[in-house]
């Protein structure tokens, strides 16, 4: 710790001080709720009694889907593929309005009318299948511990390079605050950090983006500094043209544009808030948000290429915020990113613990659900500890999980979730045959013929995924009427 | 895909509020795709041209200008005219009986 920066670590220990505060303000809910009959507590916990409004549902969902991955990986790709990447990260730009206005009303309706507080509980009341549910439990919990943890490796990583602790403290300070707020707090504690991070996130990137503007002396000469050091930094197709091909960077819109809303923990928060005045003001504030995000991270990255020379990666923002900044500014800027990995983490290990407590415990095991409160507490501890444990030394199964974590929860969900919802002759074997031929292609794909045409591996699991629901559902008997009178009846 | 399937028994009344949460749904697709081709035709439409040739706008090179500022804001200012205007306020719970008399009338702005 002798070399630790103070002034960088102060500003972090106050962001994380208010961090607990919420945690603990959210407490209160759930304590309350945990006197609750029968499943009372889960509705509390999990979904927050479906009591977010349109400020805090903006936040939360953007906060959730701009993981580490887009707010530290995306500058450095930018700084390395310059425009072509800023280019590429606008795929992402739909998804503050897509996945509300696409998911919309008819989940959040429905969502009350079976009383779901998880998308499996809604694949459970459609498709009506035990094993079902089993296996999408199955999918959650495994995929997002290997997501956990990679994560929490990255949160770690950036601690250690700004503030200068070592890697060991950096995780055990960083994992166990993420814990416990998300322990205590549930969905209400997960939401309100949410919507601090996304405020710390947006005030943070634009602060950065201005201050690297004003120090390169205005966007032209930025521009054609950068076209000084490698033309292909300002076209379209970067100054490697193999790797950022068009058909390959068309595919982000399928993959972090559209196919968004498969994310459980994207599709939750459809489900969770308050009136349809709350989803009209989450797409507005939700598209506003993104906009200023997905431009002023990977233009700060893209342009830092002129300012600081031979980065790597993960750097370029620490870096070129400490160059540019007084540390103590520099240590309230970097809580953005850190916020983007705790926003994402937080909702992850919620609906792992909810995939183990409602929708496996409750559903299956003890329909009774009694001592739910306890039995969450407990999971939810264990779910932690093995994260924490894993991110000292990540055992090979986990890398592997994770490298397949978000086209796995994609593949499960996506059909399922959208064909459940607005097509009536969807049923259970179509659901099967579109998740075993997503996930099951996917890998095939990325072990044998990675860019099929071109595209990312996600494009041609997702079309043979659909081609598969739609056979399989014409192959057998129509669903039960009974479900449908549930789920389109008044 | 409203199709007759499924609705054999006479009885079956569909929840008046999915005709309109559909629509909203079909916009949002809608939007999106117009989004994609935006993005796509000024991006690698003005883009693939070699370098050396770019106009600029604002300091940025025209085909990213196009694609990828003028696009998000073209399209956030879009996806506030589409709920402001086409996306209804409806109640989310159960339906009340009036609720339901009203929607079923054609519904007028509700609470």
């Amino acid at each position: 710790m002798a070399d630790a920066r103070m002034d960088v670590l102060i500003p972090l220990i106050l962001y994380f001080i208010v961090i607990y505060a919420l945690g603990f303000y959210s407490m209160r809910f759930v304590t309350r709720a945990s006197h609750r009959e029968g499943t009372g507590f889960l509705h509390e916990y999990l979904i927050g009694d479906r009591n977010m409004g349109g400020f805090v549902l903006a936040m939360t969902l953007v906060a959730t889907y701009l993981s580490a991955g887009s707010f530290i990986g995306g500058p450095g790709a930018a700084y390395a593929n310059g425009l072509s990447w800023v280019f590429l990260a606008m795929s992402q730009m739909p998804t503050g309005y897509f996945t509300l206005a696409v998911l919309g009303k008819k989940f959040a309706i429905v969502a009350r009318k079976i009383n779901a507080v998880t998308v499996t509980d809604f694949l459970k009341e459609r498709y009506d299948n035990t094993l079902l549910v089993v296996v999408v439990s199955l999918a959650v919990v495994f995929f997002f511990i290997a997501a956990m943890s990679a994560q929490f490796i990255g949160a770690a990583r950036l601690i250690q390079g700004s503030v200068g602790v070592p890697y060991e403290t950096a995780l055990a300070f960083f994992g166990i605050s993420v814990l416990i707020y998300t322990i205590i707090g549930g969905f209400r504690a997960v939401i309100l950090t949410d919507t601090l991070q996304g405020i710390v996130m947006t005030i943070g990137t634009t602060m950065v983006l201005v201050a690297v503007i004003v120090a390169g002396g205005g966007v032209p000469s930025i521009i054609q500094g950068m076209l000084e050091i490698d033309p292909g930094l300002i076209s379209p197709y970067g100054p490697n043209p193999e790797l950022t091909s068009m058909a390959w960077v068309a595919s982000f819109w399928i993959l972090v544009g559209f196919a968004i809303v498969g994310l459980p923990q994207v599709a939750t928060r459809a489900m969770g808030y308050k009136d349809s005045t709350s989803l009209k003001n989450g797409i507005i504030y939700g598209t506003v948000v993104s906009m200023i995000l997905l431009l002023g991270m990977h233009l700060l990255g893209a342009f830092g290429r002129t300012m600081v020379a031979d980065l790597t990666g993960d750097l370029v923002v620490p870096t070129v915020t400490t160059t540019l900044f007084p540390n103590w500014v520099a240590g309230i800027i970097l809580a953005g990113p850190l916020a983007a990995v705790m926003s994402t983490v937080d909702s992850q290990l919620l609906l792992a613990v909810g995939a183990i407590v409602n929708d496996i415990y409750a559903n299956l095991i003890n329909t009774k659900v009694k001592n739910t409160a306890k039995i969450t507490f407990i999971s939810s501890i264990v779910i932690g500890a093995i994260v924490f444990i894993a991110s000292f030394d990540p055992p090979e199964l986990m890398v592997w999980l994770n490298l397949y974590a978000n086209a796995g929860l994609i593949s499960t969900f996506l059909w399922p979730v959208i064909l459940g919802l607005y097509w009536k002759r969807a049923n259970t074997a179509g659901a099967f045959a579109s998740i075993v031929t997503g996930i099951g292609s996917y890998i095939a794909f990325d072990m044998y013929w990675a860019r099929p045409l071109g595209f990312h591996t996600i494009v041609l699991p997702l079309i043979l995924s659909l081609a598969a629901f739609v056979i399989a559902t014409y192959a057998t008997p129509k669903p039960d009427q009974r479900i449908i009178k549930k789920f389109w009846g008044i | 895909m409203t199709e007759k399937i499924n609705t054999d028994d006479a009885n079956f009344v569909e929840d008046p509020r999915y005709k309109q949460c559909n629509r909203e749904a079909l916009l949002g697709l809608g939007l999106g795709i117009a989004n994609f081709i935006w993005w796509f035709a000024w991006g690698y439409g003005f883009g693939s041209q070699p370098v050396e040739g770019y106009t600029y706008i604002l300091g940025f090179p025209l085909w990213f200008f196009m694609s990828s500022i003028v696009g998000a804001i073209l399209f956030t200012v879009l996806a506030i005219i589409m709920v402001r205007k086409y996306f209804r306020d409806m109640p989310l719970g159960p339906l009340e009986e009036d609720d339901l008399k009203e929607l079923q009338e054609g519904g007028r702005e509700h609470g």
